[in-house]
Order: structure tokens, then sequence, then C-alpha cells
């Protein structure tokens, strides 16, 4: 009983640390630099509380439930010996956690206004444009860890396909329609979300571990890498088919 | 705020997690059935797991709304006030009068970063892939540097209305050039590290900052200007990262030099 409280104390501990600098930043500001009260005290202390006992909670899961999920998924597939079967899944865990992504859904409301208000296209389609939107930027994370889990059965070294990235980014700059570019940028990062990210990375970090030859270092990392650029290529893509 | 809404705002946020972690459990549990024919190992913990991630979420989803989110707006759209500023009306408005804006989007850019849960996950990760090489704070104040320079520099971006693939191109060729030298363990890491930093904490802050900024300053659309910001924390902590992996390269090879 002893140990747990202190496990669950020590746990608190390293939960408050992690939010001190944001109370610092914002008691500095609002009191020297605004030169203002803080309002509704109580609210803010219970949010910062909420706050903290949400991390515990939260990092505890993700050792208990996420991580080894995603581990031993990545082992399991390897034994089986199926490629097929791991691409697939590497492909559907990047598209059906991006389609529902709040994130990624509230970016593309704003861009469709944004459409609409440069008159790019008349208000009666844009439900369809922002549709559009998430399935381009769903599909885009589908491929990146598709591709991403590829690199890493195949052990291609990572910085000639993400180099290989940010040439392409550039080029299609150059030609995409200007009212995109903006959120084309933008999408790449708000499409990883808190629960993705730890899931992806045990992924990659699983496979890099079971498949022989492969550094968990130098490989396993990296498909976060991909669902953050390849999402920019495909919008600016959708832009491109859209608007001519 | 009364106890009963606070309640069942955290029901609703809950059940919001339980939407956004569904397509795993459905896509884990596929697997293990229809394609692995196993269970999951340890099925009990796994599913406390889940429980605790979707709790824990709730839970913080909910307290920044109540304190973070409300509060970030608001300092967005005081510093960025013609009465802050001292600006006399009539009087063009110069860059260097937003220097507070550019100070407080670091500062901030910074804090959110270090209480961003899925940069705290990778990092727990990287330090138990590098069996402690790579420590779990070093690379989260890394990141988190980046991330402060990258909101200071996409206010200044907003602020003066400069291109932003401009600010991108550079970020790039900085990037690969980094990657020319860097050791070669880091890279994937390094890589990585941009995409984390933009989640639960840091976006709406982020977004806050762009839109106030940008609707603040004549001459700025808050709809093509606003945007940019979170382009750019994508890429300053890959910069950060592997210039932190190539100083201690560097200083790891001098001191080597000096003991011989």
């Amino acid at each position: 009983m002893k140990k747990t409280s202190v496990y669950i104390l020590s746990k608190c501990k390293s939960a408050t640390i992690d939010l001190l600098p944001i109370v610092g930043v914002v008691c500095f500001f609002q009191l020297i630099v605004l030169k203002q009260p803080l309002p509704d005290l109580g609210t803010l202390l219970a949010g910062t509380l909420f706050v903290i006992i949400g991390l515990v909670f939260f990092i505890e899961g993700l050792e208990l439930g996420l991580f080894p999920v995603g581990e031993y998924l990545s082992y399991a597939l390897i034994k089986k010996g199926s490629l097929f079967w791991l691409l697939l899944f590497a492909f559907l865990l990047g598209f059906s956690t991006t389609v529902a992504e709040p994130a990624l859904i509230a970016v593309s409301y704003k861009a469709g206004e944004i459409a609409v208000e440069n008159q790019l296209i008349t208000f009666d389609k844009v439900e369809a444009y922002t549709f559009g939107l998430r399935i381009a930027v769903a599909l885009s994370v589908g491929c990146a860890i598709w591709l991403g889990v590829l690199r890493i059965i195949k052990g291609w070294p990572i910085y000639y396909l993400i180099i290989g990235g940010y040439v392409v980014v550039m080029l299609i700059t150059v030609i995409a329609p200007k009212e995109i570019i903006g959120i084309a940028y933008d999408a790449g990062g708000v499409t990883t979300s808190t629960i993705t990210v730890p899931l992806v990375t045990a992924l990659g970090v699983g496979l890099a571990t079971a498949i022989k030859g492969r550094n968990p270092m130098t490989d396993g990392f990296g498909l976060i890498a991909f669902a953050s650029l390849m999402p920019m290529i495909f919008v600016m893509l959708y832009g491109l088919i859209i608007f001519g | 705020m009364q106890w009963i809404n606070v309640i069942i705002d955290w029901g609703n946020t809950v059940m919001e997690t339980v939407k956004d972690i569904s397509p795993i459990v459905i896509l884990v549990a596929f697997f293990h059935i229809i394609v692995l024919k196993k269970p999951v190992p340890q099925p009990r913990k796994v599913f406390w797991g889940f429980v605790f991630v979707i709790i824990g979420l709730g839970f913080f989803l909910m307290g920044l709304k109540m304190a973070l989110f409300p509060l970030g707006t608001l300092m967005a759209e005081q510093l960025t006030h013609p009465d802050f500023l001292s600006i006399p009306p009539g009087q063009p408005v110069h860059w260097h009068h937003y220097l507070w804006i550019y100070v407080f989007a670091g500062c901030i850019g910074f804090a959110t970063t270090i209480a961003e849960p899925a940069l705290k996950a990778v990092a727990i990760k990287a330090s138990q892939v590098s069996r402690g090489m790579i420590s779990e704070w070093g690379l989260r104040l890394t990141v988190a540097t980046g991330a402060g320079i990258a909101l200071a520099l996409g206010t200044f971006r907003i602020v003066t209305g400069t291109e932003l693939y401009m600010y991108l191109l550079v970020c790039y060729i900085i990037v690969i050039v980094q990657t020319l030298f860097a050791p070669k363990d880091m890279i994937a890491l390094a890589y990585d590290s941009g995409g984390v930093t933009t989640s639960t904490v840091t976006v709406p802050i982020v977004a806050a900052l762009g839109l106030g900024l940008s609707s603040a300053i004549p001459g700025r659309n808050p709809a093509i200007d606003g945007f940019g910001i979170i382009a750019l924390v994508c890429m300053f902590p890959i910069i950060t990262v592997l210039g932190y992996a190539q100083l201690m390269l560097i200083i790891k090879k001098f001191s080597k030099k000096r003991t011989i």
C-alpha cells in the first residue's frame, strides 16, 4: 500500500513539473507585462489540477496499453511473415486515426471558409470540398505510415526519402494555388494526435527490433516524420486538382 | 462554474476521446481476431491501459479548456491590442512594436511543448531504445527550444507579412546540410521530433495567437496569414535536435583529443 502511494506521488510530481513552465509564463505575462490580475482563479486552479490528473493517467495508460499493443502487433505481424497484412495494417492505422481527428476537422472547416471568401468555390460546394480535404489528408497519412513501414522493412536510409519529400513540396509550391499553400503546410502538423503518436512510435520501434539487421534507433523512428510531410504534398495536389 | 456543469463537460470530453480512440480499438481487434487469430497478451492490463488513456485525456483536455485555452487566447488578444502597444492612432506600425509578442510566443511555445503528452511518449521511448544514451529531459528541452524559436519567428512572419515558403525553404536547406554531418543514429528521431510537438496543447494556442495577431495587424487577412506557424513548429525542432546531436559529437571528439 505504501509502495503504491509513493509511486502515485512520484507520478504526480513529474506531471506537476511538466506544467511548471506554462504556469510560469502565464503568470509572468499576466502579472508583470500586462499588469492584470489572473481572472477567475478558482477555475484556473481546478483546470490545472485536472491537467495534472490527466497527464498522470495518460502516461500510465500509455505504458500499460498503447506501447505494448503497438509493439506486440508488430512482432506478431512480422512472425506471421505476411508483408501484405503488415502494410495493410500500416495504411489503415494512418487512415483511420486521421479521418476523424478533431484538429483536422477544424482546419478543413476553416479551409472551406477561406475558399468561399476568395471565391474559389461556390457556397453549395463547400461541404464536398471540406470532406475531400479530410479524405486527402487521411489518405496521405495512410500512405505515409505505409511508406514508413516499407522503409523499415527494406532498410532504406530515412534521409533520402525525407529530403526527396522536401524537394517535392518545394516544386509543388511553385504551381499550387496560393490560397491552399498555408493550409497545406499546416496540415502536416495537425494530423499527428496524442493517441496516434505513441502507437505509431511503438509500431516502428517494435518492427525495427523484430526484423534482423535493423537498428531500433536508426530504423525504428521516422514514421511520424513521414506523417507530417506527406499531407503537405497531398493537400497541394488536391488544391491543384480542384482549382485547376 | 457549477460542479454539475463540470461533470457534464467532463463526460462530453471523455465521449470525444472514446470516439477518437475507437478506430484504433476496432483496427487492433480486427487484426487480432481475423488476421492473427490470437488474443492480445495480458488483455486485462491492456484494457486498463486504454481506460487510463481515455480517462487521462478526458481530464487533460477538460483542464486545458478550463484554464489554459481561455487565458492564452485572452493574453494573445491583450498583447496585440493597440492600447498595450501604446502606438498613437494614425501612426504606422513597425515590426519592433510587437517585441513582447515575439517574447510571449517564444515562451509559450517552449512551455506548451514541455507539457505535450505526445512528446513525452516519444522521449520515454527514445530513452528506452537508446538505453539511456538519450535522456528524456534532454530531448524534451531541445525540442521545446526549437518550438519556441519557431513560434517567435512565426509571429514575426505574420507581423512583417513575408512569404511563408521562403522560411520553409531556408529551414529545408538547413536540415539537409545538417543531415550530411549529423550522427546517423539521431537522424530518424530528429525528423520525428518535428511532428510530435504539434498536438493537443500547442495547436489551439498557436491558432489563437496566429488568428489574433493577423486580425489585429492592418493589412493582414486572418484567413490567409493566420496559417503557417504550425508548419514552422514542425521544422525547428528538427534543426535544434540535429544541432544538439552535432554539438555533443563535437564535444566528445574535442575532449578525446585533449585526453590524448
